[in-house]
């Protein structure tokens, strides 16, 4: 699919998206029985008669996973209804261990929210509870498919949103804000690549200006939200295709296949699927004390819109480096915490925003496992505030404390990094730089004043990043000035 | 309300239930037969019954474990188990779940 | 006590051999591991069950014996964990004697439908058991154990109970746990006891209810002393005779135990008040709505890829449907494929939902009068004693023989069937209905009615 093909019909089509997000809440145990939920177990050791759906066994619903339900839908601002009820969604699947998902359907737990994202607010139509099934494996064994329950009975909420969407960026905002909320108020993992949040999309074209919604496909089987962007691209170009050839575009579901990088149809003998919901007859209703949905609701953490707000309000940062602070909730708790401790938000900022995060992108770790926390943070800045190091200096000490940690005072001392101001030691250091690069000091004290970083970085790489860069250049251009 | 054959061959798929020509023929009659004494249902007044109260609802549990222990690992009783994964026949189609 | 356990599990054992041979044999356990009894004996604490060996219905799971619902889908399952039932009866003291025989899954009123064949009448050996509790019944009034624990969805320990001349207990739905009872309709499904005595079942019914945290339906509520109500007066109980269970055409000798019943009752303190229940008539059309269609769903978890029988077919769907087709019998089959209707697209509205609707009219119908200063309603159990083995072939006359126990399971109300006299040497049972939770005002006449008819209950 060419750009030009998408633009092109994106003249004359919108596209409408809504999308259908399953997360995985992070409990210690199962959403019906007391079996681990914990991720990486032997096949099928965290099972027990519930969860592996032997004759006679019941399901008995996880208090947490209901506090951390209603903690996700208050914190997309839905309504969290006192009442709700859970429902059996009928099919057979072999990863699907009872023949039916314990679900909810016609009195969900919360309903009509909005998140906001970027320039536009996306209505959330609905969250409900459910629970996850087991894992199918296909190519472990050669003619058989491999079926392992750890995962079945793991409580999700599903987040729909309503389909007012309308271009792949659209979606990939709401995701990306949507995680964001999630994250801020620690109810899940949400990370694509683990499975902890999945994403369907709903998908149809219109002409542009009119308000009849076209027939709408399911789009399944993307792993990023890159991913999902180039899906929509690519179901809206066969969408419009379709419809510009004559044709009429099937309720259907298509797999984003991301290798070919294209969508086709999941080959399936029925049409839409019967589900024969019920009330599921197990689990009376669902009733939540008026006083538990407030106390969660004055229990939230700050979210990250009120996170923003406060920082370009009480730090005075700019609006790039506030949006990169607060992206992950633990990084912007890192970042408060050394501004606490340090008291200049700009220069905490600078060095989480560049040498922090660059630290943690190198390594892949968290955040939380990081070795050089706030407290040490803070030192080794009021260091630099001190003029006792250098910022390259700095840079280094940085350098070694992720590697082996240390206090930053002790390493500046030990490495001889403390900025070196004397005169004299500078004057040695210059005079041996000037006499190793004759050519370039010539051409300095011709009037080439730029080569002043190359001198003084010559320098500063010979005191180890020890040296005074303010003296050096009083120094240099008594030296060598004009 | 008629049950046709074809319906009679859509629920038996549905409920992955595999019947025979012979078996599917009769349960036309049969269900019909049953069905036929539930119309009195659809001529009954419902508009008074009293709305059931969902009381105090659910009783619900603590998120710790650890859940009702098997006497035996599912090896023990599955049909087919190997490397501690149930197994089934290769899915002809399995991108997506509900395929089978 | 373990010595007279020992001697009670070999008692039983004696007595079910006896009656298990010949032609005529009464087929009334699906499986018994008589060593696995006696060392159970050896073991079995102290307690109010104690030396009791206690016959417990297929569908409720045990540890060592199978549980097979009486289907071939499960043929040679063995439960790698225990009902809660069942636990609390060993930790009561008592011993499990066997798993009897029933229809399958719990789907019948005669224990006809079982894959490992009907259980006889043993006060008529020709003759049904009635189900789909027939074994646990038959355990009792063939005198192998004096308790023994069924499962009631439709009636199904309360007729057996009437066709065989025993005492069988349904408790208020959310009474006794359910968890490790094989789901059939699980807004219906109840653990039942049979008692050789009422005192039997009460005990019984002591010691397995009660709220169980493995059943989110189970109910929190104080577990009376059931037996102290043996010698409590009925002075000043009223007792509601509804005339929907008095017909004009009801045989006429059940009318008159019936009546000889009432009259007791009456002797003993009680007034007697006509009464209606108008909706009674609709229970059997809501209930072969309701009951088949949680059944459909309850029973896709028997599926060949965890547990049970698998058969092989092209490829995983025909391995599901081979498996089930072979596995499950007709009445199974029919019950699902009607459950599965009946929730289909385009019909929920129309059956399932109005169905559930009309319930609300059958259970408003029992908290009026219940309401209107009626403690306990009396009614037959059955309106004909038990039938021939292989009489009666049309599936729906078949569901008719629940027309007086059905209302109870579809309400919640508990209820319980006695023996009231004997037609043709066919015994007669006698129910009473109570309103929710009140299981000790059931019992105090259920005592006082037995101390008054004597052996009279039994002629």
């Amino acid at each position: 699919m060419s750009a030009s093909t998408f633009a092109a019909f994106a003249e004359r089509y919108e596209m409408v998206v809504g999308l259908e997000v399953h997360v995985q809440l992070k409990t210690a145990t199962k959403a019906f029985c007391a079996c681990s939920s914990a991720f990486g177990a032997p096949p099928n050791t965290n099972v027990c008669p519930v969860c592996l759906a032997l004759p006679g066994a019941l399901p008995v619903l996880n208090a947490r996973a209901v506090e951390l339900a209603v903690r996700a839908a208050l914190a997309i601002d839905c309504t969290v209804h006192g009442v709700s009820v859970f429902a059996r969604k009928n099919y057979f699947y072999p990863d699907l261990p009872k023949g039916y998902q314990i679900s909810q359907f016609d009195q969900p737990l919360a309903t009509g929210g909005a998140l906001a994202t970027g320039h536009r607010s996306v209505g959330i139509t609905r969250v409900h509870m459910e629970e996850d099934a087991g894992k199918s494996i296909h190519d472990r064994f050669s003619g058989a498919t491999a079926i392992d329950l750890n995962r079945a009975g793991v409580p999700l909420i599903e987040i729909v949103s309503e389909p007012d969407m309308r271009s792949a960026a659209d979606a990939g905002a709401y995701l990306r804000a949507l995680k964001q909320v999630l994250e801020y108020v620690d109810v899940s993992d949400v990370s694509m690549e683990e499975g902890s949040l999945r994403v369907d999309a709903n998908i149809s074209v219109r002409p542009h200006g009119d308000a009849a919604l076209g027939t709408k496909t399911e789009v399944k089987n993307m792993n990023s939200f890159s991913g999902v962007e180039r899906a929509l691209d690519a179901e809206f170009v066969r969408q419009c295709a379709l419809i510009d050839a004559g044709g009429r575009v099937e309720q259907q579901t298509m797999l984003w296949d991301g290798a070919a990088a294209e969508v086709r149809p999941a080959r399936s003998k029925e049409g839409s699927h019967d589900y024969r919901y019920f009330p599921e007859p197990d689990l009376p209703p669902l009733v939540l004390a008026g006083d538990f949905v407030a106390r969660i609701r004055r229990d939230l953490p700050e979210l990250p819109a009120a996170r923003r707000a406060r920082y370009v309000a009480d730090y005075a940062l700019g609006e790039y480096d506030v949006e990169v602070l607060t992206a992950s909730p633990r990084v912007a708790d890192y970042f408060e915490a050394t501004v606490r401790a340090h008291g200049d938000a700009k220069a905490s900022a600078n060095w989480v925003m560049g040498e922090v995060l660059g630290a943690l992108k190198a390594s892949g770790e968290d955040i939380a496992d990081f070795r050089v926390q706030p407290a040490a943070l803070s030192a080794l800045l009021g260091l630099v505030r001190d003029g006792v190091v250098s910022h390259t200096a700095a840079k280094q000490i940085f350098g070694i404390m992720v590697a082996s940690g240390g206090a930053p005072a002790e390493i500046a001392a030990r490495e001889g990094l403390v900025k070196v101001s004397d005169d004299d030691a500078l004057g040695t250091w210059l005079d041996e730089v000037i006499a190793a690069m004759p050519a370039e000091a010539e051409r300095f004290r011709q009037g080439e004043k730029k080569l002043q970083g190359v001198l003084i970085g010559a320098v500063m790489k010979k005191s180890k990043g020890s040296a005074d860069p303010k003296r050096l250049a009083q120094l240099l251009a008594a030296r060598l000035g004009s | 309300m008629a049950v046709s054959l074809d319906d009679v061959r859509h629920i038996a798929g549905l409920a992955r239930l595999g019947l025979t020509d012979e078996r599917a023929h009769a349960l036309v009659a049969e269900l019909n037969t049953i069905l036929g004494h539930m119309d009195a249902l659809s001529r009954v007044d419902t508009s008074q019954a009293a709305s059931a109260e969902a009381g105090a609802g659910m009783p619900l549990r603590e998120d710790v474990g650890p859940a009702d222990p098997l006497d035996r690992a599912p090896e023990k009783f599955a049909p087919s188990v190997r490397d501690g994964f149930f197994l089934v026949p290769r899915l002809a189609t399995h991108e997506t779940g509900e395929e089978a | 006590m373990s010595a007279a356990a020992r001697e009670a599990v070999a008692a039983a054992a004696r007595r079910a051999d006896e009656v298990n041979a010949g032609r005529d044999g009464l087929n009334i356990f699906a499986w018994r591991d008589d060593a696995a009894a006696f060392t159970d004996a050896d073991t079995s604490p102290d307690g109010p069950l104690a030396g009791f060996p206690v016959a417990v219905k297929d569908n409720i799971a045990t540890r060592t014996l199978p549980t097979t619902c009486g289907s071939r889908i499960l043929r040679g399952f063995v439960s790698p964990y225990e009902a809660t039932v069942v636990r609390r009866l060993r930790a009561a003291g008592a011993v499990v004697f066997g798993k009897t025989n029933m229809d399958e899954f719990a789907m019948g009123s005669s224990t006809e439908h079982s894959a490992y064949g009907p259980t006889r009448n043993p006060v008529a050996p020709d003759r049904v058991p009635g189900g789909s509790s027939g074994g646990s019944a038959a355990a009792v009034a063939a005198g192998v154990v004096r308790i023994a624990l069924g499962s009631e969805t439709g009636g199904s320990v309360r007729q057996p109970a009437a066709l065989c001349g025993v005492v069988g207990v349904k408790p208020t739905y959310g009474r006794v746990s359910r968890y490790g009872l094989v789901a059939f309709a699980s807004s219906l499904d109840q653990v039942g006891v049979f008692g050789a005595g009422v005192d039997d079942a009460a005990l019984a019914l002591g010691v397995v209810a009660g709220r169980d945290p493995y059943d989110a339906t189970s109910v929190d509520r104080p577990v009376p002393d059931y037996r102290a109500a043996a010698h409590a007066s009925l002075r000043g109980l009223v007792v509601g005779k509804p005339r929907e269970y008095f017909p004009a055409d009801l045989e006429p000798r059940v009318r008159a135990h019936c009546e000889r019943a009432l009259d007791l009752l009456r002797a003993a303190g009680a007034e007697i008040r006509d009464v209606s229940l108008p909706h009674t008539a609709l229970a059997i059309p809501v209930y072969y709505i309701v009951a088949p269609a949680e059944a459909s769903s309850n029973l896709a978890r028997f599926d060949g890829v965890r547990y049970g029988l698998r058969l092989d077919g092209d490829g995983l769907r025909g391995m599901y449907e081979a498996t089930r087709s072979q596995g499950f019998g007709a009445e199974v089959t029919r019950r699902i494929m009607l459950g599965t209707y009946v929730l289909s697209a385009g019909y929920y509205d129309a059956y399932y939902r109005k169905a559930q609707q009309v319930r609300q009219l059958i259970t408003d119908d029992f908290t009026r009068v219940f309401a209107s200063g009626v403690h306990l309603l009396f009614t037959p159990t059955t309106p004909t004693p038990a039938f021939p083995i292989g009489a009666t072939t049309d599936p729906y006359e078949m569901y008719l023989n629940d027309i007086f126990t059905a209302t109870a399971n579809l309400a919640g109300v508990p209820a319980m069937s006695q023996p009231i006299g004997r037609v043709d040497g066919l015994p007669v049972g006698g129910q009473f209905i109570a309103p929710l939770f009140d299981e000790a005002r059931m019992f105090s006449a259920a005592f006082a009615l037995e101390r008054a008819l004597g052996e009279e209950a039994h002629r």
